[in-house]
């Protein structure tokens, strides 16, 4: 059989293979349903904590503010970047959307640990309550992540890595704003580096459960 | 009318973004006629991006897949030669990567078989093997370009007359004509040697 009657053969297959379907949502309302699912969990974890004293400590400096802003903003833009890149056809480019705010995050954290330095008194977070804050970001992910794959997987991402990582990135920022609920202490050192070592687990695990979710992926017919 | 098939905003792509909406909606007549009408436009772009001829109808028919795999994310309100176009550089890409990785990890020697005589050969036979192997390699070399292609596709190949005509891109006649007379200055010259 020739090349272009395999071709012939099949398009025959896939005529004879094709359903009605629904198409797609834009990767905008896509993104805000997601969101809508984080706004939910925060509602949930906001029953639990003292918004009160969480108000006053935020506004105590404003590196803690923008560093909150900045995780707030980098979920988002990340979420909009990550539904726009699971469809064929829209620029790669918009991996760099949640940059911006991803530089504030960390630049207004790095800032906290330059203040716990310089100002006596500032409560820092110890190593048992650093790990307490890996384990929330990660453990607070997996069901972020469910969601955001349950979404993805009528999509057709055709760079599964890029779109793995900034998922991961977005999961991962939703997850440590969650934090800011349990999370009485000022940025350090050791809680920054504990931040950043979680956003990169959860990154890690995106890519892993992208790669397993492709390999599995059903075919229409052997051919 | 492929041909004007490069960018969104033209009558093909408004064509061709009406029969993926019909598609989207169950109509198998649109969707064959869509992808048909395809095929010419994602070979081009496949080969623009590097791949090899011979792999060029298999990254095709990967693209196809992927068509029908994502057809549910093409919006009628945009262009479906930017949505296809995605898809068939993106193929191309993986395919070139796939390659790329298998080369580094395979060695090709076309003369390896030459370099191991047979099994049970004495070391003399074998040394002997090894030297007419090489000076059959080095006459064939010095052959006439129709000679020598005509051993190589026919004789070391073995390939079909048919197939080796489609390949050369000369006629099965000329091809024959080449061989005998590549066949009889190889007789010749290794007599001689004798």
């Amino acid at each position: 059989m020739s090349n272009l009657d395999t071709i012939d053969h099949m398009i025959d297959r896939l005529g004879t293979d094709l359903k009605p379907v629904r198409r797609l949502r834009p990767p905008g309302v896509r993104a805000l349903l997601w969101l809508a699912g984080v706004a939910a969990l925060a509602g949930v974890l906001a029953s639990f904590a003292d918004l009160p004293a969480i108000a006053h400590r935020l506004m105590g400096a404003p590196d803690m503010w923008l560093a909150v802003l900045g995780s707030t903003l980098t979920a988002i833009l990340g979420a909009a970047a990550v539904f726009h890149l699971s469809v064929p056809g829209r620029s790669p480019w918009w991996a760099l959307l949640p940059v911006p705010s991803l530089l504030l995050w960390v630049g207004a954290s790095g800032m906290g640990c330059l203040r716990t330095w310089l100002v006596p008194g500032t409560h820092d977070a110890s190593m048992g309550e650093v790990r307490i804050c890996l384990v929330f970001i990660v453990a607070v992910s997996i069901p972020l992540s469910a969601l955001m794959v349950v979404m993805i997987r009528r999509a057709c991402p055709l760079r599964p890595n890029l779109t793995a990582a900034t998922g991961g990135l977005a999961i991962a920022a939703g997850a440590a704003s969650l934090l800011n609920f349990f999370h009485p202490y000022d940025a350090s050192a050791t809680d920054l580096a504990v931040h950043l070592l979680a956003v990169a687990i959860v990154v890690f695990l995106n890519q892993l459960v992208a790669r397993w979710a492709l390999a599995h992926r059903r075919r229409p017919f052997s051919v | 009318m492929n041909s004007a098939a490069s960018g969104g905003g033209t009558d093909v792509d408004r064509l061709w973004s009406a029969r993926m909406a019909a598609a989207q909606a169950g109509d198998r007549v649109a969707y064959e006629a869509l992808l048909r009408d395809c095929v010419p436009h994602v070979k081009r772009i496949v080969r623009r991006t590097g791949v090899a001829a011979e792999r060029v109808d298999d990254v095709v028919q990967e693209v196809l897949l992927t068509v029908h795999r994502a057809r549910q994310t093409y919006d009628p309100a945009r262009s479906f030669t930017a949505w296809l176009n995605a898809i068939a550089q993106r193929r191309a890409i993986d395919d070139l990567r796939h390659r790329g990785r298998q080369t580094r990890r395979e060695i090709a020697d076309d003369t390896i078989y030459a370099a191991y005589p047979a099994e049970g050969a004495t070391p003399e036979e074998a040394w002997e093997e090894g030297g007419r192997n090489e000076e059959l390699q080095s006459a064939v070399a010095r052959l006439p370009h129709g000679q020598r292609e005509a051993v190589e596709a026919l004789a070391m190949r073995q390939l079909s007359l048919s197939e080796a005509a489609a390949e050369t891109g000369r006629t099965k006649g000329a091809l024959k004509v080449n061989l005998h007379r590549a066949l009889k200055a190889l007789r010749d010259r290794f007599d001689r040697a004798e």
